[in-house]
């Protein structure tokens, strides 16, 4: 099992004409999943690489019963195409895109929120996506680095927590799947979101939590593993040494009125009982030794 | 990205927040002039892009326009060292010249992005002119938030809250309900990331205005603002910075010794984190983007190095979609276009075809110090940076 993805979920690609996009939605379907529709406004009618282009989520999902979107639309659009997916009845959302503005975010989240049917599950934006290794993958992860096995990896980052998979799968350590939640100060998906998911989840053993300085988001995780998680939780969090009031690259990774800063949410995690590591090279064997492997 | 102070009110004046009457100028003369032009007395303010001007020297009462052109002269051309600069201080380009007020009470009012809500928070404080990060560390109780709907935008009542919450009554609440009105308003018109009035003033007639104002703004929203791109002041800004956003590159410079180059923002800041824990001190972060083409690399090397600080150099690089031999082959590449290196290079690749990327790299004509994970580099820059040192 895993969650949130596997092998019967149906994908469509949104801004599949574009380079990435086709990049991409090849190397999701290469890895097995299945994905079955593009969505290009004005370019209804092409295929990419033998999968069928739509103008719209909405026809696109009549057409091919696709249960899942991944966006690889420009910043001024994504918003647009995360509101339109779930209007369309998208159950899970994975928007790539990096750069969109906050305001637009808080809107479309508002729009999630509200949207007949819903709620849909958006992960992102600003994310590498999710992988349910041996099962598919949606996103722009490197899948042959993952291996399948009873590990949650849950992160902000994307090479970050390919380092922590990577460790793992050397270790003989394989991923039951893994959620890049991404780096932007507003996005769909929590930690907390996917930690419950971890918990409940029969094949995941154990998780890695890879989180960043700026927010809360950490402390309410580790909150919420102190009085809820049976399962281990090692956990790291990078931006140790960056100065404050400076964005470290994430939109979402800054240390504002001296609040989010790593050693507050290092804290919190060894507070919450987690496996604490100060070193990220150390990931995948605090992983295996809290497993006792 | 951020502005100056004579910027933010321009700004809210257009929203129709009251301020003190001010003009800017880089000539003490013209300051002595526009001082006449208010009557004769005026306050001198340094502009640069950072708070504690006041307690630094950068704030100057002048009671005559001779008084204004001695204070203009003296603050221009100085390195205005606040809290917020580092020891080296700014160097002030620019002053503000306002008239002066009459300051019964000086409150604070602000509105910035409440990440755990996901929307935007008003923070009121009566105890204004102080910093506000202490006044929410040490009376947490003094500071009235409100949530604000984007879409909505600020209500009226809300607005009247607020104006409760800072303590006002009556004529002067009202007026304070309007500034309150048009900071929100302006925060959410130019996709601000802060707006702040810190003090805002109520002057003994019980009129409510913005003595001193600051604005962040998104940078991710700056695409639909040209307005507000305008008003980018590169002076304000780390040369070097500067620099590398022409490359599009993601840098920020530090005060160590070891330079790094990673793919991926959360890398880089654990790279940073790993020099560290190892005794060392980075000096920048570097994003080069996950793909690290040869191109990227040989920019970002260009930059790191002219960095007078830098001993070593750690290139961290995992090689994922982009296979680590193509990686490895810009990096020599870029290598072989900047005509070698003087520092030290720690090279660390993981990932897919890492084996035949080391090879590339101990095949190359330099002195590449190879890594084989991120303990092991982060030990090896470290050792290379005293050695050079």
């Amino acid at each position: 099992m895993a969650i949130w993805l596997n092998k019967d979920t149906r994908l469509l690609v949104q801004g599949i004409t574009g380079k990435e996009g086709t990049f991409h939605a090849i190397g999701c379907r290469d890895y097995g999943t299945q994905v079955v529709a593009g969505v290009t406004p004005g370019k209804g009618g092409e295929t990419v690489e033998g999968i069928p282009v739509f103008d719209s989520v909405a026809e696109a999902r009549e057409a091919t019963g696709a249960n899942a979107s991944m966006i690889f639309v420009p910043p001024p659009f994504a918003a647009d195409a995360i509101m339109e997916a779930a209007g369309a009845g998208i159950e899970l959302v994975v928007c790539i895109t990096e750069g969109i503005p906050v305001n637009d975010m808080i809107k479309a989240k508002a729009f999630l929120r509200d949207v007949p049917g819903g709620p849909t599950r958006l992960i992102g934006p600003n994310c590498p996506g999710i992988i349910s290794p041996g099962q598919g993958k949606i996103g722009i992860m490197p899948g042959h680095i993952h291996r399948q096995g009873s590990i949650g990896v849950v992160s902000r980052s994307g090479t970050l927590t390919y380092e922590a998979v990577w460790q793992l799968t050397n270790l003989s350590l394989g991923q039951s799947t893994c959620v890049g939640i991404g780096g932007d100060p507003v996005n769909g998906t929590s930690f907390l979101d996917v930690l419950q998911q971890y918990a409940e989840d029969p094949e995941t053993e154990g998780v890695i939590m890879i989180g960043e300085i700026g927010g809360s988001a950490e402390e309410e995780a580790a909150a919420w593993i102190k009085q809820n998680m049976k399962k281990p939780v090692v956990g790291f969090i990078a931006g140790r040494t960056a100065p404050p009031g400076r964005r470290m690259g994430h939109a979402g990774a800054i240390i504002s009125g001296g609040k989010g800063t790593a050693e507050e949410k290092f804290a919190a995690m060894r507070e919450a009982g987690m496996h604490v590591v100060e070193s990220p090279a150390e990931l995948g064997a605090t992983m295996a030794k809290a497993l006792g492997k | 990205m951020k502005i100056h102070e004579y910027q933010a009110k321009e700004i809210l004046r257009r929203y129709g927040v009251a301020t003190p009457k001010g003009r800017v100028t880089t000539d003490p003369d013209e300051a002595a002039r526009i001082c006449q032009e208010f009557g004769g007395r005026c306050v001198v303010k340094a502009q640069i892009h950072a708070g504690g001007r006041g307690k630094g020297g950068g704030v100057k009462l002048a009671k005559s326009p001779e008084e204004a052109r001695e204070h203009a002269s003296k603050i221009l051309g100085m390195q205005l060292v606040t809290h917020q600069t580092g020891p080296e201080g700014q160097l002030v380009r620019k002053v503000l010249i306002e008239e002066t007020a009459d300051i019964a009470q000086e409150l604070y009012v602000s509105i910035t992005l409440d990440r755990a809500q996901g929307k935007p928070v008003i923070m009121a404080s009566a105890a204004g002119g102080m910093d506000i990060e202490e006044v929410a560390e040490s009376h947490p109780e003094k500071i009235f938030r409100l949530g604000v709907d984007p879409h909505l935008g600020i209500l009226p009542f809300q607005a009247r809250a607020v104006a409760r919450g800072l303590g006002l009554k009556g004529a002067t609440a009202a007026k304070a309900a309007k500034l309150i009105t048009g900071l929100v308003n302006a925060y959410l018109a130019t996709d601000s990331s802060l707006a702040e009035i810190n003090p805002l003033l109520v002057t003994g007639g019980g009129d409510v205005m913005a003595l001193d104002a600051k604005f962040n703004f998104d940078d991710n929203a700056l695409f639909r603002h040209p307005d507000i791109v305008e008003m980018r002041d590169l002076d304000e800004e780390n040369p070097m910075e500067v620099e590398a956003s022409k490359f599009n590159l993601n840098y920020i410079k530090l005060d160590g010794n070891i330079a790094c180059m990673v793919n991926g923002a959360g890398l880089a800041m654990a790279t940073m984190d790993i020099i560290k824990l190892y005794g060392g001190e980075p000096a920048n972060f570097l994003d080069v983007g996950g793909g690290a083409s040869q191109e990227a690399v040989k920019n970002a090397f260009r930059l790191l190095v002219s960095d007078p600080n830098v001993r070593a150099v750690l290139i961290n690089i995992f090689g994922g979609i982009a296979r680590t031999d193509r990686i490895a082959r810009g990096v020599v590449g870029a290598l072989e276009e900047l005509g070698g290196t003087q520092v030290p290079v720690v090279v660390r690749l993981e990932g897919t075809n890492v084996d035949e990327g080391r090879r590339i790299l101990r095949e190359a004509p330099f002195d590449f110090i190879v890594a084989e994970h991120m303990a092991d580099a982060a030990e090896k820059v470290v050792a290379a940076a005293k050695g050079g040192a």
